[in-house]
Formats: C-alpha cells, sequence, structure tokens
C-alpha cells in the first residue's frame, strides 16, 4: 500500500524541483564557459608548459566519470577544512566538468579558423591576445555554437547524478516521490517528460544550427 | 584542522576495486553489444524501412537522448517489476544501459550511412547484388568505417556512464567503492583511486579503438 497517490500536486511538486535542476544547468553553462575560454585561450596560447597542463585538465576530465568527480569534490572538501555540502560541490563539480568540454569545442573552432587568417593578421602587426580577441575569435565564435548548444543537453541531463550526492534537485525529488507514492511509472514518466522538455528544444535548436553550417541530407534510393 | 591522507586501508583492498573494474567492463561490453544491435536494426529500420518504422525509430532515438540516463534507469528498474518482469539489479542496469546507448548508436549508424551516395546503391544493384549483400558489403561496413570514432567514443562515453548504476546498487567499479567507503570513511582517497581506475581503462580503451581500426578495416579501403 501507498502512502498516497501520485495527483496534480506531486506533478506540481516535480514541476518545481526542476527548477532546481535548470538552476545547475545554468551554473555549469556560466562557469564551465568561462573556465573553457580560459582553457581555450591556453590550448592555443604560445606557452608550451601551459599548453600541456591544460591539455592534461581536459583528458582527466573527459576520461572519468562526473559522478566520481562529484564524489571526489564533495568529499575532498574536507581536505580544506569544510564541511561536505551538496550544492556547492555539485556547482564546483560541474562548472569544472563543463570547462574541460568548453574548452575542447572551442578550441575546434578557434582551430577551424583558415590559418590565412592569423598570418594576415600578423602581417599588419597585430599582437598574439589582439589576433585572437579582434580576428579569430569573432569568427570562431560562429563555428562554436552549434555544439555548444549540444552540449547544453548534456549538461541538463547530467545535473540528474547530482542527486546521487543528495542534491535534492528533480530526479532526487522523484524518487522521494516514487517512495511514498508507489507509482514508478507515472512519476518516472513525468520526470522524464520534464527533462524532454528541457532538452529537446536545445536539441531541435543544435541541429538547425548545424543544418546552417550545411550538413544532413534525406536519402532518396529504395533498397 | 588539516586533512591527512590514508591510502593504506584503500590499497589493501585493492582487489575488491579490480574486481569492480572487471564488473564495470562486462556491464560494457555485454550493453554496448546489445546496444550497437539495436543501432544497426534501427539505423537501416529509420534510413530505409516503411514511414512508420522510420517514425517509431525517431520518437526512441529522441526520447533516449533527451532524458537522463538515471532517469531511464530508475524507470526499468522501479517500473518494470510492476508489468510483472522481476529484475535484478545488474540485469535492470544491462537493459537501462543497451537501451541508452541503443539510441545514441542508431543516430550515429545513421549518419554513416547517409554519407554512403546513392549511387554505390544504384551501382550495386545494377551489378546484380543481393539486398543482403548490398546491406552488408555496400552500406553496413562503410558506414561503420565512416562512423567509427564517433562510435567508438560513445563506446568510451558508456563506459564512464555505467558508473551512474550504482545508483539502484548494480554491482561495479563506483558500487564497490561506495561501499568500501562506508566501512572505511576514506571517501576522498578511495574516489581518487577510483578515478585513476576509471582514467586508466578509458585511455586503454581509446589505444584499443585506434589500434583495432586499423585491423578491422585495414584491407577494406
Amino acid at each position: 500500500m501507498s502512502l498516497r497517490e501520485f495527483g496534480w500536486h506531486e506533478a506540481l511538486f516535480l514541476l518545481l524541483a526542476a527548477r532546481w535542476a535548470v538552476l545547475l544547468a545554468v551554473v555549469a553553462f556560466a562557469g564551465g564557459g568561462l573556465i573553457g575560454l580560459l582553457i581555450a585561450a591556453l590550448r592555443v596560447g604560445p606557452s608550451v608548459p601551459l599548453r600541456r597542463a591544460a591539455a592534461a585538465y581536459v583528458a582527466f576530465m573527459q576520461s572519468t566519470p562526473i559522478l566520481i568527480q562529484l564524489f571526489a569534490v564533495y568529499y575532498g572538501s574536507a581536505f580544506v577544512g569544510l564541511r561536505p555540502d551538496p550544492w556547492p560541490a555539485a556547482a564546483l563539480t560541474f562548472c569544472l566538468n563543463a570547462g574541460a568540454f568548453f574548452g575542447e569545442i572551442f578550441r575546434g573552432a578557434i582551430e577551424a579558423v583558415p590559418s590565412g587568417q592569423w598570418e594576415a593578421a600578423r602581417a599588419l602587426g597585430l599582437r598574439h591576445a589582439a589576433t585572437l580577441r579582434l580576428v579569430v575569435l569573432p569568427q570562431a565564435a560562429r563555428l562554436s555554437l552549434p555544439p555548444t548548444v549540444g552540449f547544453m543537453v548534456q549538461i541538463v541531463k547530467a545535473t540528474s547524478v547530482a542527486s546521487l550526492i543528495g542534491l535534492t534537485e528533480l530526479s532526487r525529488t522523484a524518487t522521494m516521490i516514487n517512495t511514498v507514492t508507489f507509482q514508478p511509472v507515472l512519476v518516472f514518466g513525468t520526470v522524464a517528460a520534464i527533462y524532454f522538455a528541457l532538452c529537446w528544444p536545445l536539441s531541435l535548436l543544435g541541429r538547425h544550427l548545424e543544418g546552417r553550417l550545411g550538413l544532413g541530407r534525406e536519402r532518396r534510393v529504395a533498397l | 584542522m588539516t586533512y591527512v591522507f590514508h591510502f593504506g586501508p584503500i590499497l589493501a583492498r585493492i582487489d575488491e576495486l579490480l574486481y569492480g573494474a572487471l564488473r564495470t567492463l562486462e556491464l560494457t561490453i555485454v550493453s554496448v553489444a546489445a546496444g550497437l544491435l539495436v543501432g544497426v536494426l534501427g539505423a537501416l529500420g529509420r534510413s530505409f524501412g516503411p514511414r512508420w518504422l522510420a517514425a517509431a525509430v525517431g520518437v526512441y532515438v529522441e526520447l533516449i537522448r533527451n532524458t537522463p540516463l538515471l532517469v531511464q534507469l530508475y524507470f526499468v528498474f522501479f517500473s518494470l517489476p510492476l508489468m510483472g518482469l522481476k529484475l535484478t539489479s545488474d540485469q535492470a542496469a544491462i537493459l537501462a544501459l543497451s537501451i541508452h546507448l541503443g539510441a545514441y548508436a542508431v543516430e550515429i549508424l545513421r549518419a554513416g550511412i547517409e554519407s554512403i551516395p546513392d549511387g554505390q546503391i544504384e551501382a550495386a544493384k545494377a551489378l546484380g547484388l543481393s539486398r543482403w549483400q548490398i546491406i552488408r558489403h555496400v552500406i553496413l561496413v562503410p558506414a561503420a568505417r565512416a562512423v567509427y570514432p564517433a562510435l567508438t567514443s560513445q563506446f568510451v562515453l558508456q563506459l564512464m556512464g555505467t558508473s551512474i548504476v550504482s545508483a539502484i546498487a548494480a554491482e561495479e567499479l563506483t558500487a564497490v567503492a561506495n561501499n568500501m567507503a562506508m566501512q572505511t570513511f576514506r571517501n576522498f582517497e578511495i574516489y581518487i583511486v577510483v578515478a585513476v581506475i576509471y582514467f586508466v581503462l578509458v585511455q586503454l580503451c581509446d589505444a584499443g579503438f585506434r589500434l583495432s581500426s586499423r585491423l578491422i578495416f585495414r584491407w577494406k579501403v
């Protein structure tokens, strides 16, 4: 027997819990974007040790599960003498993780800008930083837009993992409601629908932007 | 107060973590195999099947790719028993992981299939190749070669994604680590060691896939 039925009240409760998932995603996007810019700048920069350090950071963040990173930051807060707290731990982890991925996206976009642009800027007497800021970045920004939007979908979905260190966002609220209603199809169906409503528009936007750069076609021959 | 590292208790039980790593590899391999089968059938259905089948595959792909693996896992683990399908944690984990990977495999393989010019298929027909021969030699193998890097990096993401099934206590590296954390309270050290193990697994898989692409596609250029 369940303690209560899943009704409009529970559905509304889930909808409200979604704001924490959105907030975490926005924080990860903003913080990760800034870290990503720094990483990308280091990776195309003139200093070889800094380039290697940035590459190592990206490799490590991309080769370990975000859940393990989350646990390490959460329990590692004792290392700097703090009491473990889900919100700061999740915010920090998601920024660090997203920063690595954004760094790679931005670097790819910067390197996709033709080298003639760099040479022309140098011929005009621009320094490295000025070339990057005035010539390369404006062109790279356009190229990086589709993968950036695509990665935002990954961020929104990844926020669900923060429930496993006890952050009461959408997924954790769902397991709590499931415990008292014992109607998993309705509970997790509703939660899936909420995530879908957040992610699908972003997916469509990403695909649309990608299409404008000239990809995708339909098959016209039958088997 | 300063934190003092104690790796001793963890390194003394490193064999348990290595057992967990083996289970992680096993989960990855089984779910990749099942997901790849779903991906091949789904991609063929979406590109060449009747309209209703293409639409159904499209809905499956969009639903899975726009919802978190964790929610898919909870749905499988909590809902299917109510529908009369009793599942252990490990079975639910494999099922959810396979369904998850399947959607990504469909999308990646479809991109590969679309990269094959119509003329290739028409030429194969003109040469009198059978339908199965066309599917195999003209469509699937060249498509797989075209998207091999994307496909294998999805497999590596799947390897890291298996950590999430620890949420339902399915047996793998992260779950082993969680248990050990409860017994030893050396959480920070444990997750550092586990991060290193995942890192090594991922690098080994990456290297393995790079090497295997040369072996698999060597004579088919």
